[in-house]
């Protein structure tokens, strides 16, 4: 029987998987759009367009309650970083590479104070407090592309913020991959993601 | 120190405003230069036809008699100096006897000029390709819907049109101008009715359905989606039903985008360009999603997608066969 600590609250359980579905749809719609051909349609056109849209605004209010759920409980300093985070993330690296190999104990055990090693937490930060907000604001931009700084960009305006846009986009979803794949190193390859259904967390 | 950089930084980018600064003054063209050799001539014909009221001496009242100019009849002198026929004199076209005042009634039967009078077989417009353009016409739904009504000058002023697409380096001028012909009659149930009986739809209600409909509207012609297209001419006259308007994204929104063989066939090259953008004649005026792919981003995704696949699937293989 392992142990179990209960990491993940109600408000951040909902809001992940909420979150998972809408990264999902905007994903799939994304690259539907981007590389539309009328011989291989993956969703059509309009479709994506409409669910695209209404994915974008309701990850807009997503992160709004993320946001605020770190700012106003205890969670919020789990994305606080600790002192000698590049020796750190060398340690939790050299991990992944060599030491779960041989069966090494994990550097940074996962414990209520400390729910993410060094390497979850910088990929955490990067995602949720750069990618998401860039996404979020140049996919406003485009659905609003009278807010465009056309004044400042000229014409290029809608064409930088498409690039951005597109560039965070595949971020998150390369983030994605590798997040659901290190979600298997957990005490069974299936356990971290029953710990986000009912939020219990079992020690590896 | 600090506060010098700050200085420094804050003079950096207040210049750097004005290098990013759009060119907003265009270049000034020839038009507003423009003297015709036949204006001094012309300006008989404008101090009429360029009035809403006309004057004349009534010999049976023994008095000057001030009249309106029917509104078909006016013609505005800028516009006509603006105008592609600028350089004709106006009676080139109408019968020299309209040199004589008050008009004869008899002049009132003369037959009007159709555009191919002058530009059939003409060597000089061969690049138009007017013959084809007249034969795409008669096809058109104005055409066959209309017969005889509805002429070259119905959308084509004589007296006012000009090319845009070929001239105007501002594309979204010459986007108004083109769609502006359309909307004269399609957004003004006075002329509309004037053809039809049919009540005009509202234009705005009948696109609801387009994504971003202000955006497309300021992008692209009508005739991008309501014609078909024919490699032979450089615009399509071929005007479609209703019924047969694109109404599929795709076609516009993908690699091989129709814009290409209509809105932006002045510009359009097979070559990427160096920055890598496929279609990027699209990109000096917007960013068309599914026509404007990057090559290298393209490469470098797929590049950065397959390396992460490969690292997690060999780290995933180790963890079997160690059985950790």
């Amino acid at each position: 029987m392992s142990e179990k600590i209960y990491l993940y609250p109600v408000w951040i359980r909902l809001w992940h998987w909420f979150n998972a579905i809408l990264c999902l749809l905007l994903i799939f719609t994304g690259i539907s759009m981007q590389y539309s051909d009328p011989a291989l349609p993956l969703i059509r056109f309009d479709w994506s367009v409409s669910i695209h849209n209404i994915a974008g605004i309701i990850l807009v209010l997503s992160y709004i309650c993320f946001f605020l759920g770190n700012f106003l409980t205890p969670n919020g300093r789990q994305y606080f970083l600790r002192k000698g985070i590049v020796k750190n993330l060398i340690m939790q690296a050299r991990y992944y590479a060599f030491g779960i190999f041989k069966g090494e104990n994990p550097p940074f055990p996962i414990t209520k104070e400390h729910k993410f090693n060094p390497l979850q937490k910088f990929s955490y930060i990067f995602v949720m407090y750069v990618t998401i907000p860039l996404v979020v604001l140049t996919g406003i931009m485009i659905l609003y592309p009278e807010f465009l700084v056309i004044d400042f960009f000229g014409n290029k305006a809608l064409h930088i913020t498409h690039i951005i846009h597109v560039i965070m986009g595949f971020i998150v979803s390369l983030f994605l991959i590798v997040h659901i794949y290190f979600c298997t190193i957990g005490h069974t390859p299936l356990s971290n993601f029953k710990g986000m259904i009912n939020g219990y967390h079992e020690i590896h | 120190m600090k506060r010098n950089l700050y200085r420094i930084l804050g003079v950096f980018i207040f210049f750097s405003l004005f290098l990013f600064q759009p060119n907003y003054i265009l270049a000034q063209t020839d038009q507003t230069q423009r003297i015709a050799e036949y204006a001094e001539d012309n300006q008989l014909c404008f101090s009429c036809h360029g009035q809403a009221n006309y004057y004349y001496q009534n010999d049976w009242m023994g008095k000057k008699v001030k009249e309106r100019m029917n509104p078909y009849f006016i013609v505005d002198s800028v516009e006509y100096y603006q105008s592609n026929h600028w350089k004709f004199s106006c009676r080139d076209c109408h019968s020299a006897d309209y040199g004589e005042f008050p008009h004869s009634g008899q002049l009132r039967m003369e037959p009007k000029f159709a555009c191919l009078d002058c530009h059939a077989g003409d060597e000089q417009y061969a690049k138009f390709n007017f013959e084809q353009i007249e034969e795409d016409f008669h096809k058109s739904v104005h055409s066959s819907k209309h017969s005889e009504d509805f002429t070259c000058w119905m959308c084509h002023n004589p007296h006012s049109y000009k090319i845009n697409a070929r001239t105007n380096e501002n594309m979204a001028d010459f986007i108004q101008y083109d769609n502006e012909i359309c909307l004269t009659c399609h957004a003004d149930i006075s002329k509309y009715q004037l053809l039809t009986t049919m009540e005009n739809p509202n234009v705005l209600v009948t696109h609801n359905w387009l994504p971003n409909q202000v955006l497309h509207f300021k992008k692209v012609r009508c005739i991008e989606c309501h014609t078909q297209i024919n490699d032979n001419t450089l615009v399509a006259h071929n005007v479609r039903p209703k019924e047969e308007a694109i109404k599929l994204c795709v076609v516009c929104h993908s690699k091989e985008s129709r814009l290409l063989a209509s809105l932006y066939k002045y510009q359009f090259t097979n070559e990427r360009s160096i920055t890598g953008f496929s279609n990027e004649a699209m990109l000096e005026e917007s960013y068309v999603i599914g026509a404007n792919r990057n090559y290298y981003l393209n490469v470098i995704s797929i590049g950065l997608f397959v390396l992460v696949f490969l690292g997690l699937c060999i780290h995933a293989f180790l963890r079997i066969i160690i059985k950790h």
